[in-house]
């Protein structure tokens, strides 16, 4: 099966509606390839899952958002992006606010076909409330659910042509946890390789997590 | 040498907890300046919840790799020895107990050891990053703070008015003033700035706190 498309072949997939898990840390490991992309498919009403939204200036997911097709953000730090901000106060955004740790796990979580797990992350908070919670050894845990996603889109440094995916630096971040959690994986490169010219010990996502490769070479 | 200011003077005593052969998580604002006050002397490996055990120094004006950052999205380096990792592993390390101490700022600190440090009541709550998973895994958490906030009200209360971080997980204080430590769930006060008097601290601290028997000056 040919996985190798192009930016705009990928982002074809998304529809009204779907559940987004886009990658990066800031803009670090963001595929912007990618949300560029997005910026150009006509789709309304997504849900975004992000640590942030972009940056000021509609960089990154900050250009989706300003085009009126978020109608919610799942993340951990939104205060970064005055857009964000205002869109929330003018009605236009909902959020839900995740604790950084718990988004990755719930993603995980959701990858590794986990019903939910208990965390002391948020307890006793503003973040608990309206969630069960239960005394473990003497201490209070939260109950937090799998964050399933219906795409994902996502950065590595390089895939070979299976999908098999490794990643730079601090630019790996959510991104191999976004793999396991979508139905439908994107991924954005810098260089497609042959098979057999990554070390199997060196790759950090397997093929199996990934749908689409877009190598980012093809579109400078 | 120039003389340090107030901040600089918390980050210098804050960076004498740290022990040698430990893991530590230095969070934004006075947190991050305290990498610099660790004696070159001691091995410690620094944590960043993006995903980086081991980072190093700033790196210089030409030396910047765009794709190695800390969690206050600032270009660091990465040590000999350093690994990266996602961040469900990162959190792994974190949440489980591997993050010897973490240290970080507060709005508000109670002397019950609750931290307030994310969110101000009235606005809207659109950021909590990591603070909440590094507090409630990490062995020991520092709180590095002025004493008083910018509008000159004090941070070291009763009980927390803004929302929690976490409750009872402090380990220690350190303020331009006082270092204050939480010993069977009582805060206790450790040390002194050179210069001020127990009854001065109190006018400016509504938290109840007990004094060390060995108070000593900093």
């Amino acid at each position: 099966m040919n996985k190798i498309v192009t930016a705009n072949e990928a982002i074809s997939h998304i529809k009204n509606g779907d559940v987004i898990a886009v990658g990066g840390f800031g803009l670090v490991g963001c595929p912007l390839l990618l949300v560029e992309a997005l910026s150009e498919h006509p789709v309304k009403d997504l849900t975004i899952i992000s640590n942030n939204l972009g940056e000021p200036g509609g960089k990154g997911l900050g250009k989706i958002l300003k085009q009126h097709k978020i109608s919610k953000a799942i993340g951990s730090y939104f205060t970064s992006n005055i857009d964000a901000v205002n869109f929330v106060k003018d009605g236009k955004l909902e959020v839900e606010l995740v604790p950084q740790g718990t988004l990755g796990e719930r993603l995980r979580s959701a990858g590794a076909g986990i019903g939910g797990f208990y965390t002391r992350t948020s307890a006793g908070t503003l973040l608990a409330e309206n969630k069960e919670s239960r005394m473990i050894d003497g201490k209070e845990y939260v109950l937090e659910s799998p964050l399933h996603a219906d795409v994902a889109l996502i950065k590595a440094q390089k895939a070979d042509k299976l999908g098999n995916l490794v990643f730079s630096k601090t630019a790996r971040n959510f991104n191999p946890d976004m793999a396991m959690a979508a139905k439908i994986t994107i991924v954005q490169v810098e260089e497609i390789v042959e098979v057999g010219n990554l070390d199997p010990e060196q790759i950090v996502t397997p093929h199996l997590f990934v749908n689409y490769i877009v190598e980012r070479g093809n579109h400078d | 040498m120039k003389s340090l200011d107030s901040k600089e003077k918390i980050a210098q005593r804050a960076a004498k907890e740290i022990r040698s052969g430990t893991i530590v998580n230095l969070g934004i604002g006075i947190p991050t300046l305290v990498a610099d006050f660790i004696s070159r002397k001691k091995e410690v490996f620094l944590h960043t919840e993006n995903g980086l055990l081991g980072v190093g120094p700033s790196p210089s004006e030409g030396g910047v790799d765009p794709e190695i950052i800390n969690a206050g999205k600032l270009p660091v380096t990465a040590q000999k020895g350093a690994s990266y990792f996602s961040s469900s592993d990162s959190f792994a390390m974190i949440r489980g107990g591997h993050v010897d101490t973490v240290i970080l700022g507060a709005l508000q600190i109670s002397e019950s050891g609750d931290l307030a440090n994310w969110a101000v009541p009235g606005k809207n709550i659109l950021g909590v990053g990591g603070a909440m998973d590094l507090v409630a895994g990490a062995k020991e958490v520092i709180i590095t703070t002025q004493h008083c906030s910018r509008e000159g009200e004090p941070k070291i209360v009763r009980s927390c008015t803004y929302p929690l971080t976490a409750k009872n997980i402090v380990s220690t204080i350190i303020s331009e003033y006082a270092v204050f430590r939480f010993i069977d769930n009582k805060m206790v006060l450790m040390e002194l700035a050179e210069g001020w008097t127990v009854d001065q601290l109190k006018k400016i601290t509504p938290a109840e706190f007990a004094v060390s028997k060995s108070l000593s000056f900093f």
